[in-house]
C-alpha cells in the first residue's frame, strides 16, 4: 500500500514536471500568436485594409458626353442625340432562350446577330448586360417598351450618342467610333481614362479636337462581393461633358457649296483673307459619318473604300495636285521680286520651244504672239512662262512658293493632312537620288513636274496674295481664350485712313505684329491687276466666270494640272479632254480672291479631272464667291456681336 | 489525507455545487455568447440557420456540459475503455454507412444529429490513455510492451480518420495521445526516434496524400503562389485580419465576410471574422479568454489527487490548446490550411459536443478532486 502509493507520488511528480515543460512550451506558442496579431493588425494593418478595399470596391466608368461642334453662327454640326439602346441582362431572365426568340422577332434580328449576341453572352458573368441593340429607331424602341412587361431581363435604355446632322460637314469634321488597340496605344488619355468602347474622334476635327472634346470621365464605385457581383452604390461621379467648340465654318456656304460640286470630284475651300478663318471647306463626293458611329457595315465600308472619286479622302487637305497655271503668279511675283524681270518685259509665244531638243508647248497651239507679263498671266501663256522660269531658277522659285504657303501643312492637327511638294535641286537629290534637269525648271515654271499642292494651300497663297502679301494663318478653331494675333486689318484700316503715310516694313512688323512676304509690294498689287484681267477682261481665261455687280467682282486664275501627256498626234488632232478617258482628264483648278476693290476671300476650287479650270472650276468658283460676298455682311455683324471673344 | 477521503466520499449535492470552477464556467459562457454573435455576424446581421442553430447546440451541449460535471469521477475512470470503444465502432460506422459531404465521409446518421465520431474520438483517446498510464507503474513506461499498446491505440483511429479523408482532424487526435503518452513520461527519446521515423518515412507518405492536400502545404509555404485557387483562403484570412487593425471595423461591418470574400466563415474561419470586426484588442480578448480557460483547467489538474485525473486534465489542456493554435495558426496563415475548428466558437456539433464532453469530465474531475479512482 506504502510502496503503491509511493509509486502514484512519485508519478504524480513526473505528471507535474512534464506539466511545467508543457506549460512553458504553451506560453511561447501563444506568444507567437499574439506576436502574429501584433505584425497583421497593427503593423501591416494599413496594407490590409488597402487589399481589403481592393476587394471590396470596384470602379465602372462612365463615358463623359463630348462636347459641341458649331458654327460661326452657332449652329451645331457635331452634336448629340438621344439614342435608345436594348439591352439584356441574363441573371434576370427567366428563359434566356425563349427572351432571344422574342426580341429576334420584335427587332427582326438576324440569326448571326442572335448568334453573336449569345457567344458574347456566354463570356461574361450573368449580371453583366449585354447591348443587343445600341440604336434602336423609335419605332423599334415603341415596339420594345409595348411588350417590356413580359420581357423579364430586357431594359430599354435612354442614352447619348454623336450625331452629324449635316453631310456637307462630313470630311471637315471626321467621325467618332469605338476606340480602337491602336487608338490606345496611341492616346494616353485613352488610356487613363480606361472605358472600354468610348467612341474616339477618328479622323478631321473629331480627331483633332478629341483629347479636349471628350469630356472628363466618370465614374461609379460600387461594392462588390466575392463573385464580382454589384451589393451597392458607393459613389457616383457623372463626369463632365467635353469641351464645346465654335468653328469658324459658314454652314450655309458649306451646303452651299457642297450642293453645286455634289456630283463631282472636287473640292472648294473658301478662307477670310485677313485672319485665315476658313468659311467652307467642302471635299465632294462625302459619306455620311452617322454611320461609323454605331460600326459601319462591311458592304458600305468596302463600298466607300474602293470607290473611284475616293469619298473618304479629305481632297481639300489630302487631295494633292499639281498646282498647274495656278502657280503663274507665284512665278511671276519672284520673278519681279528677284529682278529676273520686270512687268515690261515680253516674250513672243508661238505656240511652242523647243529647249536642248525637248519641245515645250503652249496650252495654246497657235501661239499668243508677244506677251508681256500681265497678258502672260491673263491668258496664262505658258511660253512665257517657261522663259522667266528658265530665267529665275527653280530654287528662288521655290523659296518664293514655300513663302506663300506650299509644300507644308496649313492647319494644325488633322491626321489626313498632307503637304505636297515645292521641288528645287535639294529635294530632288535628297527623295529621288538625281541631279535636277533644266528642263524640269520648265515644267515647274507651270506648275507641272513634281510640283504637288492641295486646294488649302492654294486657297492660302491665294489670300496672301490678296490680302497685300502678308502672312496669316488659317484657322477653323475659335479659341476663346486665345485672341487673334493678327492685326492685318487693324493695318489696312489704318493704312486707308492715312493713305499719305508711307510705312517702311519693319515698323509694320513691330506695331502691327505682321509679317510680310514681298520685296516690294507694288509686285504683289501688279498680280492682284493681272489676276483682275484673267477674269474681267476679254480673252482673260476665266472671262466667262465673271461676275459684272462691281461688290461681286472678283480676280482669279485658272490652272489645270496634266494628268497625262498628249502624244504628239492627240496634240495635231487636237483632242478635246472631254473626248478621252474620265481618268485621264486633266484636274481643273481655279483660285480667285474677291470682291476686288475691297477684297475679304480667297477661293481655290479644284475639280478631279474636270478638263480645264476656265470651263471646269472657275463656274464654281463663281457660284460660292456670289454666295459668300451675300453673307458677308451677316458675318460681319456676327464678327462684331462676338467681339472679343473671338 | 484519509480523513478527507472519507469526508469526500459522501459529499452532498450543496457540496459539489460549490466546489464547481466558476470561473470556467464563466469563461465558457462568456465564449459561448460570443460565438453567438459572431455567427450572427456570419449570417449577414440576421437571426438565421446558423444562429439559431448554433444558439441551439451550445445550451444543449453547455447543459449537458453541467450535467456531466456530476458524474463521479470513478464512472469516467471505470467507463474510459468502453467511451474508448464505443467512439471506435462509431468510427467504424463511419467507414461502412458514414455520410458524404464534399468529398469527405465524416459523418453518421443518428437521427437527432449528424455526428463526426472523430471529433468525439480525440477526447475519447485522452480519456482511454489516461487511465492506462495510470495504472502502469512509472518503471513501466518506457518498456516497449507498454510503448507497443498506446501506439496502437492512437494510430488505429488515426489512420480511419485520415481515410476518411480529415487530415486535420486526425492530425489532433494524434496530439491528444501524443501529449497524454509525453505526461505519463514517455522519454523525449522515443519522441525523437518517432520524429525521425516520420521524417524518414515523411517523401513517402507524401506520395499517399490526395492532391489538394499537397496543394495545401506547398500553399502554406508560397501562399502567393496561386493567389485565386489554394491560397485564396490565407490571403483573404490575412487580408480580413490586417485589415480589422486595433479596434476593427466593428460589428457587422466586417466587409471580407459579409461579401464572401472569407471561405468557410462558419466554421474553421470564425476567428478571422471575428478578429476583422473587433480588431487587434477583440483578438486578444479571445486569446486572453482561451488562456484562463486552459488555466483553469490545468488548475484542476494539479488539485485533482489522482493520476488518472492529472492526466486527463493536463492532457485535455493541452489537446485544447493544440486545437485553438492549430485553428488560429491556420487562419493567421502560420499554419497550413487543414481544417481544424475553434473550440467552443466554431459552427459545428460533434466539435461542439466533444469540446463540452471533454470540460465535463475536467469538471467532473474538480468536483471529486479528491475522490481515488480505483
Amino acid at each position: 500500500m506504502i510502496n503503491f502509493t509511493e509509486g502514484t507520488v512519485n508519478k504524480s511528480k513526473l505528471i507535474s514536471r512534464r506539466m511545467f515543460t508543457l506549460t512553458v512550451a504553451k506560453f511561447i506558442v501563444f506568444g507567437g500568436i499574439f506576436g502574429r496579431l501584433v505584425s497583421l493588425q497593427i503593423n501591416e494593418s494599413k496594407k490590409y485594409r488597402t487589399l481589403s478595399d481592393k476587394n471590396r470596391f470596384r470602379e465602372w466608368r462612365l463615358a463623359p458626353q463630348r462636347g459641341i461642334i458649331k458654327d460661326y453662327f452657332d449652329r451645331e454640326i457635331a452634336s448629340n442625340e438621344r439614342v435608345y439602346q436594348l439591352h439584356i441582362t441574363p441573371e434576370n431572365a427567366s428563359n434566356i432562350e425563349g427572351l432571344f426568340f422574342r426580341i429576334q422577332n420584335i427587332l427582326n434580328l438576324s440569326n448571326e446577330r442572335i448568334f453573336s449576341l449569345k457567344r458574347k453572352m456566354a463570356k461574361q458573368k450573368p449580371w453583366e448586360p449585354i447591348i443587343v441593340s445600341d440604336n434602336l429607331t423609335w419605332s423599334e424602341f415603341s415596339r420594345i417598351n409595348l411588350f417590356l412587361h413580359d420581357l423579364q431581363g430586357v431594359e430599354a435604355v435612354v442614352s447619348v450618342a454623336r450625331i452629324y446632322p449635316y453631310k456637307s460637314t462630313s470630311h471637315l469634321i471626321g467621325y467618332v467610333s469605338q476606340a480602337s488597340s491602336k487608338d490606345l496605344q496611341k492616346k494616353e488619355y485613352l488610356r487613363n481614362m480606361s472605358v472600354p468602347g468610348i467612341s474616339v474622334g477618328k479622323i478631321g476635327l473629331e480627331y483633332k479636337l478629341d483629347e479636349n472634346i471628350i469630356g472628363k470621365v466618370g465614374f461609379q464605385r460600387y461594392e462588390v462581393n466575392a463573385f464580382g457581383k454589384r451589393i451597392r452604390q458607393i459613389e457616383l461621379d457623372k463626369g463632365e461633358s467635353g469641351q464645346n467648340f465654335k468653328t469658324t465654318l459658314d454652314l450655309d456656304v458649306q451646303e452651299f457649296t457642297a450642293k453645286t460640286i455634289e456630283n463631282l470630284a472636287a473640292s472648294v475651300c473658301v478662307m477670310d483673307i485677313y485672319n485665315g478663318d476658313v468659311i467652307t471647306m467642302v471635299s465632294s463626293p462625302n459619306y455620311d459619318p452617322n454611320a461609323f458611329v454605331h460600326g459601319i457595315d462591311n458592304k458600305s465600308w468596302k463600298f466607300l473604300l474602293n470607290h473611284r472619286d475616293k469619298p473618304l479622302t479629305n481632297k481639300a487637305i489630302a487631295g494633292l495636285y499639281p498646282p498647274g497655271s495656278t502657280i503663274k503668279t507665284i512665278v511671276a511675283l519672284s520673278a519681279l521680286d528677284n529682278d529676273i524681270a520686270n512687268t515690261k518685259s515680253t516674250v513672243f509665244c508661238k505656240g511652242s520651244i523647243d529647249f536642248y531638243g525637248e519641245k515645250f508647248h503652249c496650252w495654246k497651239k497657235k501661239g499668243h504672239g508677244s506677251m508681256n507679263m500681265r497678258d502672260a498671266i491673263k491668258q496664262s501663256c505658258d511660253t512665257y512662262f517657261y522663259e522667266i522660269a528658265r530665267k529665275l531658277g527653280v530654287d528662288r522659285l521655290s523659296v518664293t512658293a514655300k513663302k506663300f504657303g506650299l509644300g507644308s501643312k496649313t492647319l494644325e492637327g488633322f491626321l489626313e493632312e498632307r503637304s505636297g511638294v515645292v521641288p528645287n535641286t535639294a529635294w530632288k537629290k535628297k527623295f529621288i537620288g538625281k541631279n535636277w534637269y533644266l528642263g524640269e525648271t520648265l515644267h515647274s515654271g507651270i506648275g507641272q513636274g513634281y510640283f504637288l499642292s492641295t486646294p488649302m494651300q492654294l486657297c492660302l497663297m491665294t489670300a496672301q496674295l490678296a490680302n497685300g502679301g502678308y502672312k496669316i494663318k488659317p484657322r477653323i478653331i475659335i479659341d476663346p481664350t486665345k485672341k487673334n494675333q493678327n492685326n492685318l486689318k487693324e493695318y489696312i484700316e489704318y493704312k486707308n485712313s492715312n493713305p499719305n503715310i508711307p510705312l517702311p516694313v519693319d515698323i509694320l512688323v513691330s506695331n502691327f505684329n505682321l509679317e510680310p512676304l514681298f520685296r516690294n509690294q507694288e509686285n504683289i498689287n501688279f498680280i492682284k491687276d493681272a489676276m483682275f484681267a484673267s477674269t474681267n477682261e476679254p480673252g482673260g481665261t476665266s472671262y466667262r466666270s465673271r461676275l459684272t455687280k462691281k461688290e461681286f467682282t472678283f480676280a482669279g486664275k485658272t490652272g489645270s494640272s496634266q494628268i497625262k501627256r498628249f502624244t504628239e498626234a492627240q496634240r495635231e488632232a487636237e483632242v478635246k479632254q472631254t473626248e478621252i478617258d474620265y481618268l485621264d482628264r486633266d484636274h481643273a483648278l481655279f483660285i480667285a480672291f474677291a470682291p476686288y476693290d475691297n477684297p475679304s476671300y480667297a477661293i481655290s476650287v479644284v475639280v478631279e479631272h474636270g478638263g480645264t479650270g476656265s470651263s471646269a472650276a472657275a463656274p464654281i468658283a463663281k457660284k460660292v464667291i456670289k454666295k459668300v460676298l451675300e453673307r458677308h455682311e451677316l458675318r460681319m455683324i456676327n464678327k462684331n456681336k462676338l467681339g472679343d471673344e473671338i | 489525507m484519509f480523513t478527507s477521503r472519507s469526508i469526500q466520499s459522501n459529499l452532498t449535492l450543496r457540496d459539489k455545487i460549490f466546489s464547481i470552477d466558476y470561473i470556467l464556467v464563466f469563461s465558457i459562457l462568456t465564449l459561448g455568447i460570443i460565438s453567438m454573435f459572431a455567427m450572427y455576424s456570419t449570417d449577414g446581421g440576421s437571426f438565421a440557420y446558423h444562429t439559431k442553430s448554433h444558439i441551439l447546440r451550445f445550451f444543449v451541449f453547455f447543459s449537458l456540459f453541467l450535467l456531466i460535471s456530476f458524474f463521479p469521477i470513478k464512472f469516467w475512470f471505470q467507463s474510459s475503455l468502453a467511451i474508448y470503444f464505443i467512439f471506435f465502432l462509431l468510427l467504424l460506422g463511419v467507414k461502412y454507412f458514414g455520410l458524404t459531404s464534399s468529398g469527405s465521409q465524416r459523418w453518421i446518421n443518428l437521427y437527432v444529429i449528424n455526428l463526426q465520431p472523430s471529433e468525439l474520438m480525440k477526447i475519447g483517446l485522452i480519456l482511454f490513455l489516461a487511465k492506462y498510464y495510470h495504472r502502469i507503474p512509472v518503471s513501466d513506461v518506457n518498456r516497449f510492451k507498454f510503448l507497443f499498446f498506446p501506439l496502437i491505440c492512437v494510430s488505429a483511429p488515426a489512420l480511419l480518420v485520415m481515410s476518411q479523408p480529415d487530415l486535420g482532424t486526425a492530425i489532433l487526435i494524434v496530439a491528444g495521445g501524443i501529449i497524454v503518452a509525453f505526461l505519463a513520461g514517455i522519454k523525449f527519446k522515443f519522441f525523437a526516434y518517432i520524429s525521425i521515423i516520420f521524417l524518414a518515412l515523411a517523401p513517402i507518405a507524401i506520395s499517399f496524400l490526395k492532391p489538394y492536400q499537397k496543394e495545401r502545404i506547398l500553399t502554406f509555404i508560397n501562399p502567393d503562389r496561386d493567389p485565386l485557387g489554394a491560397g485564396y483562403q490565407i490571403i483573404q484570412s490575412k487580408i480580413a485580419i490586417g485589415s480589422g487593425g486595433l479596434f476593427g471595423k466593428g460589428f457587422l461591418n466586417g466587409s471580407q465576410s459579409y461579401l464572401d470574400f472569407l471561405p468557410e466563415k462558419h466554421t474553421d474561419f470564425i476567428f478571422t471574422l471575428f478578429s476583422e470586426e473587433f480588431g487587434f484588442f477583440g483578438s486578444v480578448f479571445i486569446l486572453l479568454l482561451y488562456s484562463l480557460i486552459l488555466s483553469r483547467i490545468v488548475k484542476i489538474g494539479h488539485q485533482t489527487r489522482s493520476n488518472f485525473g492529472k492526466l486527463y486534465c493536463y492532457g485535455f489542456a493541452g489537446a485544447f490548446f493544440v486545437y485553438v493554435v492549430v485553428n488560429m495558426g491556420m487562419v493567421l496563415g502560420l499554419l497550413p490550411i487543414v481544417g481544424a475548428p475553434l473550440p467552443i466558437m466554431s459552427y459545428g456539433g460533434s466539435s461542439m459536443l466533444a469540446i463540452m464532453l471533454g470540460l465535463g469530465i475536467v469538471m467532473s474531475c474538480k468536483i471529486y478532486k479528491d475522490t481515488p479512482v480505483n
